[in-house]
């Protein structure tokens, strides 16, 4: 069965020479795009897991009665929203890449604490998490501010009104758009090709840079895994936002 | 702030002491110097057309609002300090408010369960058993896990009260807690305020309910414009009111 699939493309490959399939009969190139797919996932949940918590935490200090804090958290959004991501991975990796310090773990070759893979997820976290503070800000917003001061009345500190009223509330209204930003985030991963992380796209790209006649089949590849992946990721979303649905409560 | 010694109450004392409380929003003044005591297991009632700066008052005695000057005493704590005990404060001083004000994404048990849980750090299961005794308590037996949204606005209120009974105040203030219920309904959370009254709580409530204020209350208070135009037992408040307004309010609500 595999056998009969894998002569098959290796005859389309043949027939058709810009149709060349070549992961799915040669089991390196196979391999290379199963790590490629590895660490796109790896590097998708752990920025979408960085950057909501970067959401939650700004939102948090944008609430901040300290002016300082308040315009500190407006200049990282200001910067982060406002500039293309790719500068962004490149600015990390290269320029402050360059001021980490470095360790050797076989006393022979200097290796930066910090991979490009770390500086990847770095990026890529504020990045999206820029989004995520305004769209949790907007949230905590349509709260009522009367339902924070009946929490206020029975002493509730700042933090327990925020951790057990706002929060969930406000995450109820963030969804649609924080839905929408994550679904961004895990497209925009593709961007860390441009320093060297090994996700899906870097492998394809150097698959198709070695045979040449792979170049359609890898990016046919590309689009399914990122409709699949995407398609996943939503389908989690809406299953978390009809769990979340309070009855009678909102639409 | 344990190391502030508190001065020990006397409850022969007054346990809300206003004097001479002021507040404007920017230009507008709302309350233009109130006075008055209230005494442990009283029940007072205040009266006074919309915008008279009735919910300010109310909500000057547990700190919601700051005000500019005066002083108010809650058993025999000023209020009115800069470094005020807020948590303190919110402990003796329960609230209700017109719009109960439910958490929306808690169900009613939970509703009751929160604040002594977190606030006052008790051990869940007596909290639990508390708070179904206080949902009994309302008469809203079989709603425990009923959510803000499926509960009938009579409902969510007396959810409300027994919210903030379940952390034990020793003064309890109500803001037109039945203005926004129908008709229906007002006469459920009337019950309960008047339940609570009888078993001695201290109460302030803001009301349009004459009926129910000449029944429960030991004072009645009158504001208009941010002073307290006319004052006395409900006895004598609503036959001999003196002042012109008084009597022109009393005869529209009447
Ligand atoms: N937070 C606020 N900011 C500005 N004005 C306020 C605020 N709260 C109340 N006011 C004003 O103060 C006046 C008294 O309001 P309020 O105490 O709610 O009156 P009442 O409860 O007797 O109807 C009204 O004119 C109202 O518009
Ligand atoms: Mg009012």
């Amino acid at each position: 069965m595999l056998q009969s699939i894998q002569d098959y493309f290796r005859a389309l490959a043949e027939t058709h020479p810009h149709w060349n399939f070549i992961y799915l009969y040669d089991p390196v190139q196979a391999a290379r795009i199963g790590e490629g797919l590895v660490m796109t996932l790896e590097l998708s949940v752990l920025c979408v897991l960085f950057s909501v918590v970067i959401g939650v935490v700004g939102a948090w200090l944008q609430g901040s009665h300290l002016t300082w804090v308040r315009r500190f958290v407006q200049g990282y959004i200001q910067f982060f929203r406002n500039t293309p991501p790719l500068i962004q991975l490149l600015f990390f990796y290269f320029a402050l890449g360059q001021f980490t310090p470095t360790y050797s773990p076989d006393g022979w070759l200097e290796v930066p604490v910090i991979s490009n893979v770390g500086w990847a997820v770095i990026s890529l976290s504020f990045f999206a998490g820029a989004f995520n503070v305004e769209i949790f800000r907007a949230g905590i917003e349509a709260v009522p501010e009367s339902t924070v001061e009946a929490a206020d009345s029975l002493g509730m500190s700042r933090l327990q009104i925020y951790r057990y009223v706002l929060l969930p509330l406000a995450f109820r209204v963030s969804l649609p758009a924080l839905n929408n930003n994550l679904v961004n985030l895990v497209k925009t991963t593709t961007q860390a090709i441009v320093i060297a992380v090994p996700e899906l796209l870097y492998q394809l790209v150097s698959i198709y840079n070695d045979y040449s006649t792979a170049q359609n089949a890898c990016m046919v590849l590309m689009f399914v895994v990122y409709v699949v992946l995407v398609g996943i990721l939503v389908m989690g979303m809406s299953r978390w936002e009809r769990r979340l649905r309070i009855p009678g409560y909102g639409g | 702030m344990n190391a502030i010694v508190e001065t020990a109450w006397d409850p022969s004392q007054p346990i809300v002491a206003l004097r001479d409380v002021h507040k404007s929003f920017g230009k507008l003044e709302v309350l233009k110097g109130i006075s008055f005591d209230v005494m442990k297991g009283e029940v007072v009632c205040i009266i006074g057309p919309s915008g008279s700066g009735k919910s300010t008052l109310i909500r000057c005695v547990n700190a919601l609002t700051p005000f500019d000057a005066g002083s108010i005493k809650v058993e025999g704590q000023e209020v009115n300090v800069a470094h005020l005990d807020k948590l303190a404060l919110r402990k003796k001083v329960g609230i209700v408010f017109q719009q109960y004000n439910l958490f929306p994404h808690k169900t009613a048990l939970e509703n009751v369960m929160m604040a002594p849980v977190l606030v006052l750090k008790e051990p869940k299961d007596e909290v639990e058993a508390r708070a179904r005794a206080l949902i009994r308590k309302v008469r809203l037996e079989g709603k425990e896990d009923s959510y803000p949204g499926e509960l009938s606005g009579g409902q969510q209120q007396r959810v409300a009260i027994a919210r903030s009974l379940a952390m034990r105040p020793d003064i309890m203030l109500f803001d037109e807690v039945t203005a926004a219920l129908d008709p229906e309904t007002v006469k459920e959370v009337l019950v309960t305020i008047r339940e609570l009254a009888a078993e001695g709580m201290t109460c302030m409530l803001v009301t349009h309910e004459m009926g129910f204020a000449r029944e429960i209350a030991n004072h009645i208070y009158f504001t208009d414009r941010g002073v307290i135009v006319e004052h006395g037992p409900p006895a004598t408040f609503f036959t001999e009111a003196k002042d012109p307004r008084t009597r022109e309010f009393l005869s529209q609500i009447l």
